[in-house]
């Protein structure tokens, strides 16, 4: 036990003997927890759309008038032909191309319906996709409210029809996150990626770097046992990790307003256990590296994977099978569930319990094997 | 190490070519040695490129759907027969109560709820008028909202197929063309992305911590010692690493060209062209930082933590930037990543010319010279 105090007080000292560490652990969360939330958002807004309006009578401005108002879009331009709005759209100015046909104002009066031609740019694919929707949504609801005004010109049998049609009305709750912020699904998941980084990458350097300085024989021919000696190397971790996540937590109230439902506690639970797995993998790491650079590439290496395997970006359920897999032997998609089900959805500990049983084993096996795979030689 | 200095001081010091060779030479020695980097860094794009192009896409499927009638009808049956025929959703079937229902959300294991209120049917029948309530998990705002899309659209369909076959009038129907994507393939838009990643990472990583090494070492000083000028070692450091990262852009356009399908609109020759100036300014990056830093840890830190996320983040690779609020579209500005991935869609994917692109090659080129200026001026040939 003293051993062990005497070795973490050279670990603390090390570590804030190092200027950047210190800084790195407390600005590092600021940014992280400042910044990004804002970068991130499925939701399509400023979609800039070009109108290519060749009837130019009452109705088809109606119609541009209306796209112009939607949140969704932006009017750039309204070109006299396609070829101009294709230019734009080439020079990376506008997204997409809408284009009202000569006879829109004629077909709608004559044969009770109309066309549009929509042209989205689709090298992502998702914005290609919702901004096709929403303009679809937008035709709809211009159509009804033509429908509204042009009643009266339909024959006496089809007006009643229409009239007598049953009506459904369809009302959407979206629970737990009523406004569809997508920072508020973000920011649990980017405590995990605080985390991660933080507690992956530096034990992964910290192992090798004495190896590299040569310190480490110096250790070796110590009677210090292989169990103090690695908990020693974790520890500051776990309590830089803890310190992260206070953090990120107070910085999540404070900026975001977002606070678990069922308290604190299951928070840093999760967390915690979470700590101390991924440092225990960078240790993993570190002990089968001979030199800095191949620490670094191989824990980016698995970082990468594991981020984009881990469902935080994009969702599990939409991966092949063997992902799936992977995605289950991965401790982040568990910290981040149960992380996303606490503050968003209001679950308990007891909801979360099974997850958390997960990371527990995650933690026994992967400390487990940080000690072991540590070989006391040269 | 020791004969390779030996080498050096054997030849005449006027010639810089032998010199540069010699040491392109230790330097590959350097990199050889070690298998294991070498492996990862030559294996990093091909996982990358496989994750992204087989395992990674933002498709919401396996939505979990209960029902909740508390007086089932043919209707609400209906309803439940085309969910279950849908491949987007994965009917749970009916729940007994609403409190049940509650009870599978906040344990996350039901995404929508389709709630009937009791006597539909004959409330529908009767006074023509029906409400159906749509209950979403949103916690995932995108999977959320499309879940609700989707069951609108099923529930609305189911209703008019009841309706009988009776046209609504005025209508305005849309021609949808997607132009560049026409199958809306994810890969088309991550693989220019994976491309600013990869290299960025690669040469920056690279670079910094192979000259601090040196540093730390102390070899760095018995190369200031000898006769070889510091313009050529520098040049030596990156030549090994340039040649990785063509290696790799090589791999990445292969793989993305056989395996994802992903085009190759625009001239190769321009992609190429492209692909080595931001190779270029990743090694000036590298070297920037080498002169900045002075331990292996801290480089990896800085290399890590502001290529890896930025890159992630702000670059566009796979979030929208005009999406972003204005202050962090600014901030987007001074990623290089951002423009270089704009610029190889615009040639990859759109199959522009250099007309279209020279602003970024311009804004690249300009960010080189920036960080050489930095590096020249921060470089001290005396060591501390």
């Amino acid at each position: 036990m003293n051993t062990l105090k005497f070795l973490l007080e050279k670990e603390f000292k090390q570590m804030f003997r190092n200027k950047l560490i210190p800084r790195l652990i407390v600005m590092y969360p600021v940014m992280v927890m400042l910044v990004f939330p804002w970068a991130i958002s499925f939701e399509i807004r400023n979609i800039r759309i070009d109108v290519v309006d060749h009837s130019r009578s009452s109705y088809s401005r109606r119609l541009t008038d209306k796209v112009a108002a939607s949140h969704y879009f932006i009017l750039h331009d309204t070109p006299p032909d396609y070829q101009t709005a294709m230019r734009n759209m080439e020079m990376g100015e506008t997204d997409m191309i809408l284009e009202i046909p000569t006879s829109f104002d004629r077909e709608m009066v004559k044969n009770r319906s109309s066309a549009v031609s929509i042209a989205v740019n689709s090298v992502n694919g998702t914005q290609g996709l919702l901004g096709s929707n929403y303009i679809t949504q937008i035709m709809n609801e211009f159509s009804a409210s033509l429908r509204g005004e042009l009643m009266h010109t339909l024959p006496p049998t089809s007006r009643a029809a229409m009239v007598h049609m049953p009506k459904l009305d369809i009302l959407t709750q979206y629970k737990f996150n009523p406004t569809l912020d997508y920072k508020n699904f973000m920011i649990p998941g980017f405590m995990v990626l605080l985390m991660t980084l933080i507690c992956g990458i530096l034990p992964a350097l910290n192992i090798v770097s004495e190896k590299e300085t040569g310190t480490i024989n110096q250790i070796n021919v110590t009677p210090v046992s292989k169990s103090s000696f690695i908990l020693a190397k974790l520890i500051p971790f776990w309590v830089v990790g803890i310190v992260i996540l206070a953090i990120a937590v107070t910085l999540a109230y404070l900026i975001y307003g977002l606070w678990p439902a069922s308290g604190i506690i299951p928070v840093f639970l999760s967390g915690i256990v979470f700590i101390f797995s991924v440092s225990g993998m960078g240790i993993i790491i570190s002990n089968y590296s001979d030199n800095m650079q191949q620490a670094s590439f191989l824990v980016m290496f698995f970082i990468l994977v594991i981020i984009l395997l881990s469902g935080m970006f994009t969702p599990v359920s939409s991966m092949p099978t063997w992902a799936q897999l992977v995605a289950a032997a991965n401790p982040f998609t568990y910290l981040t569930k149960s992380l996303r089900m606490l503050y968003l959805n209001g679950s308990t500990l007891a909801d979360v319990r099974g997850n958390l049983l997960m990371l527990g084993l995650f933690a026994l096996i992967l400390n487990g094997w940080a000690i072991l795979s540590y070989r006391k030689r040269g | 190490m020791s004969c390779t200095i030996g080498f050096i001081h054997d030849i005449p010091t006027n010639n810089i070519m032998k010199q540069l060779i010699a040491f392109v030479e230790k330097e590959f020695y350097h990199i050889f040695r070690d298998n294991r980097t070498l492996l990862v860094i030559l294996g990093m794009p091909v996982v990358q490129i496989l994750l992204f192009g087989f395992a990674i896409n933002m498709e919401v499927q396996d939505i979990r759907v209960a029902l909740y009638t508390p007086t089932p009808d043919t209707f609400s049956q209906g309803i439940a027969e085309k969910i279950r025929q849908n491949s987007y959703f994965n009917f749970q079937g009916s729940m007994q109560t609403m409190q049940l229902v509650e009870e599978s959300m906040r344990k996350g294991e039901l995404d929508l709820a389709i709630v009937f209120p009791p006597h539909f049917h004959r409330d529908m029948t009767h006074s023509g008028e029906g409400k159906v309530q749509l209950i979403t998990s949103s916690a995932d705002p995108n999977r959320g909202s499309i879940a609700a899309t989707y069951a609108t659209a099923i529930i609305s369909q189911y209703q008019m197929e009841q309706a009988g076959p009776t046209a609504i009038p005025f209508q305005i129907t849309t021609e949808n063309r997607m132009i560049y994507n026409p199958r809306m393939k994810s890969a088309y838009m991550f693989v220019p992305g994976i491309m600013g990643l990869v290299l960025m990472i690669i040469s920056t990583i690279m670079t910094s911590v192979s000259i601090i090494r040196e540093k730390e070492r102390g070899t760095m000083e018995v190369l200031l010692a000898s006769p070889l000028k510091q313009a050529t070692m520098i040049v030596a450091k990156t030549i090994p690493y340039l040649i990785i990262s063509l290696l790799n852009l090589i791999s990445i356009l292969l793989l993305s060209y056989f395996v994802l399908d992903v085009p190759i609109r625009g001239s190769l020759l321009l992609l190429t062209l492209l692909s080595l100036l931001y190779i270029f300014l990743s090694l000036s990056f590298g070297l920037t930082i080498s002169t900045l830093v002075h331990k292996q840890i801290n480089a990896v830190i800085v290399s890590a933590m502001t290529v890896m996320i930025p890159v992630l983040m702000l670059s566009g690779m796979i979030f929208p930037i005009n999406n972003m609020p204005p202050a962090l579209q600014y901030l987007s500005l001074v990623v290089p990543a951002r423009w270089f991935i704009d610029a190889v869609r615009k040639v990859m994917i759109q199959g522009l010319g250099i007309s279209m692109v020279w602003q970024e090659m311009l804004i690249l080129t300009g960010m080189i010279l920036f960080l050489l200026t930095v590096t020249i001026l921060k470089t001290k040939k005396r060591l501390e």
